[in-house]
């Protein structure tokens, strides 16, 4: 249904082949992702469905996320203080007619009930298996849907979309290398270790001519800030599909670390 | 590590090779290609390093060919390998004994161990 799944890199190994080679494979744990959303070209302009992956805590979801996965919005504390003033006013006028203050309590108790199981957390989460809500979700991507293929909100994707075989673009995020130098980000060679030479080793060497042009092109490529960016490794081989332990195995390396969040995709052939 | 690597390397460990440690003589017979026809073929010294764990545990084998001292390292859960006979062992105090590269002939004998 999907051409896509978002996962988390478990870690390498190597594993023996048909043939008794050694392969190298990285280990995936893929899915199960949820459909939480599908966008449509009459709405939103452009096709996608987005993926929700992973788990996080709803005290660590921001508002605008639980109402967009079909939450019970938490109180604000603006809203918890106004709710303890009415109480506390209605405690105080009962006390003022002469009646106890635990009567008052007392007919507000079932309203009082409700809050209860809005406040305790096995309520919430009474509450949440109840309702329709999905997640919270740790990730949230959007990806594309097979052709002709209607996903709906709620469907779980598993790692059965792929099969021993099949061809995979893994996009990650690599990782950081902090500021490098030019040997390290470009490949430059450095200078001479020999022949009289002092920190010259990792030296770049020129950045350019001299009155003419008068300047450092654009573009010229000095040390900085290296890795930690997104890259996609085209093509990898799908060794192993197991839905049920949500295990993707895949021939070579993929970016990022390990617990690294990855998206695996099906390969578009060119 | 991680149960899942582990669940992924399971089924390629094998149980049926003996144990074995460094300086003992050892008979590793090795599948081997030629043409389009597969062949067994004995590769038969002193193992004289064992390294890796796990799936990528990996030992080296020694031995002196047409006096020649010629290495061979083979991986120990390989497919490759139909068996390993374990000829015999030897006393040794160290894990790596690459001093054996150094010696030839009677200095490079091994005290025996049953």
């Amino acid at each position: 249904m999907l051409k896509a799944i978002l996962g988390r890199k478990v870690g390498m190994t190597q594993i023996f082949g048909e043939s008794g080679r050694a392969i190298p494979v990285t280990v995936i744990e893929a899915g199960p992702c949820t459909v939480t959303q599908l966008k449509t070209a009459a709405r939103d302009g452009y096709e996608a469905v987005q993926i929700g992956f992973g788990s996080k805590k709803i005290k660590n979801t921001t508002r605008p996320e639980l109402g967009h996965l079909g939450h019970p919005l938490p109180q604000l504390e603006a809203q918890k203080k106004r709710a303890q003033a009415v109480r506390a006013r209605a405690r105080q006028e009962a006390r003022e007619r002469g009646e106890s203050g635990l009567e008052a309590d007392a007919t507000n108790e079932e309203a009082e009930q409700q809050t209860q199981a809005e406040r305790t957390a096995a309520g919430r989460r009474r509450a949440r298996a109840a309702s329709s809500a999905l997640g919270p979700f740790r990730v949230l991507r959007e990806v594309k849907a097979e052709d002709g293929a209607t996903p709906t909100v709620g469907d779980v994707v598993k790692a059965d979309i792929f099969k021993a075989g099949d061809f995979v673009d893994v996009t990650g995020t690599t990782k950081g290398k902090g500021f490098a130098g030019v040997m390290k980000r470009h490949g430059f060679h450095g200078g001479q270790r020999t022949h009289g030479q002092s920190d010259r080793m990792r030296a770049p060497g020129s950045i350019g001519a001299g009155t003419t042009p008068g300047r450092v092109f654009k573009g010229t490529r000095m040390a900085g800030k290296m890795g930690n960016d997104r890259r996609t490794i085209l093509s990898l081989e799908v060794i192993e599909a197991d839905p049920e332990r949500n295990l993707l195995v895949v021939k070579g390396s993929i970016p990022g670390a390990n617990g690294g969040i990855v998206m695996i995709r099906k390969h578009l052939e060119r | 590590m991680s149960t899942l690597i582990d669940a992924v390397e399971a089924k390629h460990f094998r149980q049926d090779l003996p144990e074995i440690e460094s300086g003992d003589t050892v008979r590793v017979h090795a599948k081997v290609v030629e043409g389009n026809k597969e062949r067994i073929q004995v590769f038969e010294g002193v193992v004289i390093r064992l390294n890796g764990t796990k799936l990528n545990a990996h030992f080296t084998v020694r031995r002196i060919a047409h006096n020649v001292g010629v290495e061979r390292t083979f991986l120990l859960h390989s497919p490759r390998i139909d068996k390993i006979e374990v000829v015999k062992h030897a006393v040794v105090h160290r894990k790596n004994l690459y001093y054996l590269r150094g010696l030839t002939g009677k200095a490079a004998r091994l005290k025996e161990r049953r």
